[in-house]
């Protein structure tokens, strides 16, 4: 049997995290009440017009530079056309001509075989990051025969970020978000929470035998977390080596996730392949921006972004801040892989190694196996964690002064974790852990052992 | 005061010295909207909302704190601008009843200086059409139709025919707005202009109309026909209150992202009166095919007179002008179809009862919402979108446009400061006349002279110039550089001074005027 070659690509939806919508001055806010945040513009009311939010374009030049693209210094905006309750005015306006960003690139990690101490580090490239607006949310009452409407999303400003088909499998499409979401949530462009809607996957799966062509490739929609990324990408490549296998061919179709079942189904038929018939928008004129060479002396800093600017301020991404902390604490790469991988981590650690003399090498153990697993255990986040960074370090103080053993630490932290209010010397005291360095009163104890034995 | 005089010139002295006050004028404008109704120009007329802001501005008059040469002064609006509280329906029954939760930037900057805002006039259905006849609420009638010039001229032929189908049509798509200011129910009229349906309609009523260069005037709150060309229109009486108008209404607006962003400042029109470093430029293409041989004299008698006057007068070529009605097709159709698109019931406007499926409501509301002419352009522009079609059509349309634009750059460039041109082919035609041939016939005929400014964005007027052998209007057009209405509307003043066009004489005008007769000379241009 000739081996199958997966083909993976994403398209990515995140929306930006800005005061208000892309075009217009309603407020973006998660769960409002129905239509409570919809401008005229939103409800395409006749008359209206488009403009431009400049923090949306900051997120999306922030972002492109994160991901190593090229800013374009002039970038246009086209109506996509076609009928949906959720789009009212008929279109959607977003980058399809010349995007704000091409030609990226997205470094992630992966474990080989599932083991953290052999990480490889593979790149997926982002053809372009494009800005567009969001629909509004259709809910289907099938009872009642009705479509209700919530136009609240309608005009949310989204980054779409394409990544092109250099993945191979579930597990590379997921690690490849993972970081784009730490990414995102590190410049602040996005909150890119998948369960709130703030970041979509729609994943592009084919399968083809080595010097071959690429085969028909099918898309994957409503893929509602990262789990579920993975599972739904090795499912479709599966059934297509299945299908094809069997003699059976591969049509160029979406499909959609089901997340109960664990497969992907092929979604209602839309009718056919629509035409978009897309359109220049006529009410903006080109997005223009500049960089520090390109900059008018008199132009009004108010009305115009630089990209040089904007990059000088970029917060470290987290590869540098992985780099950052295996550099400064002596960790392993797979030790900072992990803390970033947690939100809040990181901080917890350089807490803990701030306000303890235990070496940081010593100390992530602690906080990885101990502080984390328990934490899992438990569906706990580092906010919710009951022991705080102090007491953990107040812990390993006494650690590092063999005031206890290793063993002793870990009841004690068993017992901080009832979040009682103790500190670690009090339930030491309590539970009489201390260890005794008295080298009299050792030998008093293996003597009364010995002593015990021999009356055996 | 009366009825027929210029703002600056006249009612604004007459309101400031309280020899007229705002509520007497919009009274005498309201009874004369309800003793012309047979004219169909009005859709709305928001009495109420009138008087009150009558009433308003009064006071503040006698408080001696007029807001400006605006305040006070009656102003009607195309139905295709949006006015908060009061029905804005675009001649279309998809909008029928709508009322708008915003006014549109124009018509709140008019009602910030303390215009009276009159009422909604009547257009072609979404302004597609240039004879103002293909809107639900009816056609709009010529009031030159019933004026003493034109009845004498059809004296002769009308023994036979009934009185009521002789009348003449507005042109379009204002004729409603060119109606209401040619019959002296208000002082100026907001238009819309997308391919002359601004000067069309004031040429054949014998009012002034001005389209300004596309990104002075702010859109937001206009229902836009074609967004890249479309622009606020303004006509009036004589060119001095197109100045005014313009100067309340020009400037950025953030709400309009096709503004520009440069300062506007109003200017006073000088009184010109030597054109001897003038180079006015004669477009030989505009010698189009049709053009009546009354026109063509009128023209050359105007080209001849600022000859005689010492401006230097050339022919020059815009070589690109016969493409433009057919490239205009394209875009306009092409915008159309998108800009149609909100129109599904859902939101706002008509919405159909059928229920069987979204789609199926969508299709019927749209069916039972647009006339033939929007659904013929929506069907049309979607087909020039389609991906197959989209290099060929839209693409090659929008390389023509900017051809055409060029045009007049390079004629602008080579020392021509104005054009002159016809702005209809032949006076106003008798309704039953024009309703021979469809829409799109007569779109693609009366657009010709008026359509390449609006795809060159550039300033144009019409100036009314003189009566036809019939008695009705005909009106010449100047276009202008880019952003230089000044100079373009300062020419129109000093021929408009020449040609003394005469005032139009209508019994129900005279009936409720009981002020002072202006009477201008009628030294008429012919």
């Amino acid at each position: 049997l000739a081996p199958w070659v997966p083909v993976v690509g994403l398209e990515i939806h995140a929306q930006i995290s800005s005061n208000s919508k892309l075009f217009s001055g309603s407020q973006v806010q998660f769960a409002a009440p129905p239509n409570s945040l919809v401008s005229f513009f939103d409800a395409s009311l006749p008359g209206t017009l488009p403009v431009l939010n400049r923090r949306c374009v900051e997120a999306a030049v922030m972002t492109g530079l994160a991901l190593n693209c090229s800013i374009n210094k002039k970038s246009l905006f086209d109506r996509k056309h076609y009928f949906y309750a959720d789009l009212p005015a008929g279109y959607q306006i977003t980058q399809q001509r010349v995007p704000i960003a091409v030609n990226g690139s997205l470094s992630y990690s992966l474990c080989i075989d599932n083991k953290m101490s052999q990480m490889v580090t593979k790149t997926v490239r982002i053809k372009q990051i494009q800005l567009e607006q969001d629909s509004g949310k259709s809910l289907h009452d099938d009872t009642r025969s009705q479509t209700l409407v919530d136009l609240n999303r309608a005009g949310v400003g989204l980054m779409e970020v394409v990544m092109e088909p250099d993945m191979c499998c579930g597990e590379e499409a997921a690690a490849a978000v993972r970081e784009l979401q730490l990414i995102l949530q590190t410049l602040g462009s996005s909150q890119a929470v998948m369960a709130e809607g703030q970041l979509r996957v729609d994943a592009n799966v084919s399968v083809h035998h080595p010097g071959e062509p690429y085969g028909v490739r099918t898309e994957v929609k409503n893929i509602n977390s990262i789990r579920f990324l993975a599972k739904a990408v090795d499912y479709e490549i599966q059934r297509q080596i299945e299908e094809l296998e069997n003699g059976g061919t591969i049509l160029n179709e979406t499909r959609a996730f089901d997340s109960k079942l664990g497969c992907t189904v092929p979604m209602r038929d839309k009718e056919g392949k629509q035409d978009y018939r897309f359109m220049p928008e006529p009410n903006l004129p080109p997005l223009i921006l500049y960089d520090a060479k390109s900059l008018p002396a008199n132009m009004n800093h108010q009305q115009v972004i630089n990209i040089d600017w904007i990059h000088e301020r970029l917060p470290d991404l987290p590869s540098v801040k992985r780099e950052k902390l295996v550099e400064q604490y002596g960790i392993l790469p797979e030790h900072s892989f992990t803390l970033l991988n947690e939100d809040g981590l990181a901080e917890f650690f350089e807490s803990v190694v701030k306000h303890t003399q235990m070496k940081p090498k010593k100390v992530i153990g602690w906080v990885l196996n101990d502080l984390l697993s328990y934490l899992k255990q438990h569906s706990l986040t580092v906010k919710e964690s009951p022991v705080s960074s102090f007491l953990l370090a107040d812990l390993l103080n006494l650690l590092e002064k063999k005031e206890i053993s290793s063993t002793a630490a870990k009841q004690v932290l068993a017992e901080l974790w009832k979040g009682e209010g103790k500190t670690p010397l009090e339930i030491v005291k309590e539970q009489k852990l201390e260890l005794l360095q008295d080298q009299k009163e050792l030998e008093q104890i293996c003597q009364a052992v010995i002593d015990g034995q021999e009356n055996e | 005061a009366a009825l027929k005089d210029g703002l600056r010139s006249q009612v604004s002295a007459a309101l400031k010295e309280g020899r007229v006050t705002p509520t007497e004028l919009c009274q005498r404008c309201l009874a004369l909207i309800k003793s012309t109704k047979f004219l169909n120009a009005y859709i709305t007329v928001a009495e109420e909302t009138a008087l009150k802001q009558a009433e308003e501005s009064e006071e503040r008059y006698k408080r001696g704190q007029p807001l400006g040469i605006l305040d006070g002064i009656p102003i009607s609006v195309k139905d295709n601008f949006n006015t908060a509280g009061i029905e804005t329906t675009c001649a279309s029954n998809m909008l029928k009843g709508y009322i708008s939760p915003y006014n549109a930037t124009v018509v709140q900057k008019l009602l910030d200086q303390g215009a009276v805002l009159l009422g909604k006039t009547n257009l072609d259905e979404f302004a597609m059409g240039s004879g103002s006849t293909d809107g639900v609420f009816g056609p709009v009638r010529n009031p030159w139709s019933y004026s003493k010039q034109y009845k004498e001229k059809s004296v002769l032929k009308s023994h036979s025919e009934d009185e009521e189908s002789d009348w003449v049509i507005t042109g379009g798509s204002s004729g409603g707005s060119a109606a209401a200011v040619s019959s002296f129910t208000c002082f100026a009229a907001l238009g819309s202009d997308t391919g002359g349906s601004t000067r069309n309609p004031a040429a054949h009523c014998g009012v002034v109309g001005l389209k300004p260069t596309y990104g002075l005037i702010s859109r937001h709150g206009l229902i836009p026909l074609v967004n890249s060309m479309d622009v606020p229109g303004i006509l009036t009486r004589c060119v001095d209150d197109a100045a005014v108008l313009l100067g309340s209404l020009a400037g950025h607006d953030p709400k309009d992202s096709t503004t520009v962003q440069d300062d506007f400042k109003p200017f006073e029109l000088p009184n010109l009166t030597d054109v001897s470093k003038l180079s006015i430029g004669i477009p030989k293409e505009y010698h189009a095919p049709g053009l009546s041989s009354e026109i063509l004299a009128l023209w050359s008698k105007a080209a001849d007179l600022f000859k005689n006057a010492g401006a230097k007068v050339i022919e020059v070529s815009l070589p690109h002008t016969r493409y433009s009605i057919v490239c205009y097709h394209v875009l306009c159709t092409a915008e159309v179809a998108s800009n149609m698109a909100r129109f599904d019931g859902l939101e706002y406007g008509h919405r159909s009862d059928m229920k069987d499926s979204t789609e199926s409501m969508y299709a019927a509301t749209r069916r039972e919402g647009f006339n033939d002419v929007v659904r013929g352009r929506i069907l049309s522009g979607n087909y020039f979108l389609l991906k197959q079609n989209y290099e060929k059509y839209f693409v090659k349309a929008q390389k023509v446009r900017r051809l055409i634009a060029n045009d007049f750059v390079k004629v602008f460039r080579s020392g021509v400061d104005i054009l002159l041109t016809p702005t209809t082919l032949s006076d106003a035609a008798p309704y039953t006349e024009f309703i021979q041939e469809d829409n799109r016939t007569r779109s693609a005929q009366d657009d010709i002279l008026t359509q390449a400014a609006n795809m060159a964005g550039l300033p144009a007027i019409n100036v009314p110039t003189a009566l036809s052998e019939r008695g009705l209007p005909v009106g010449l057009q100047f276009i202008g550089r880019s952003f230089q209405e000044k100079q373009l509307l300062s020419v129109a003043k000093w021929f408009e001074k020449q040609v003394q066009f005469p005032v139009i004489q209508l019994e129900e005008v005279k009936r409720h005027d009981n002020g002072v007769f202006q009477h201008q000379k009628s030294a008429s241009f012919s």
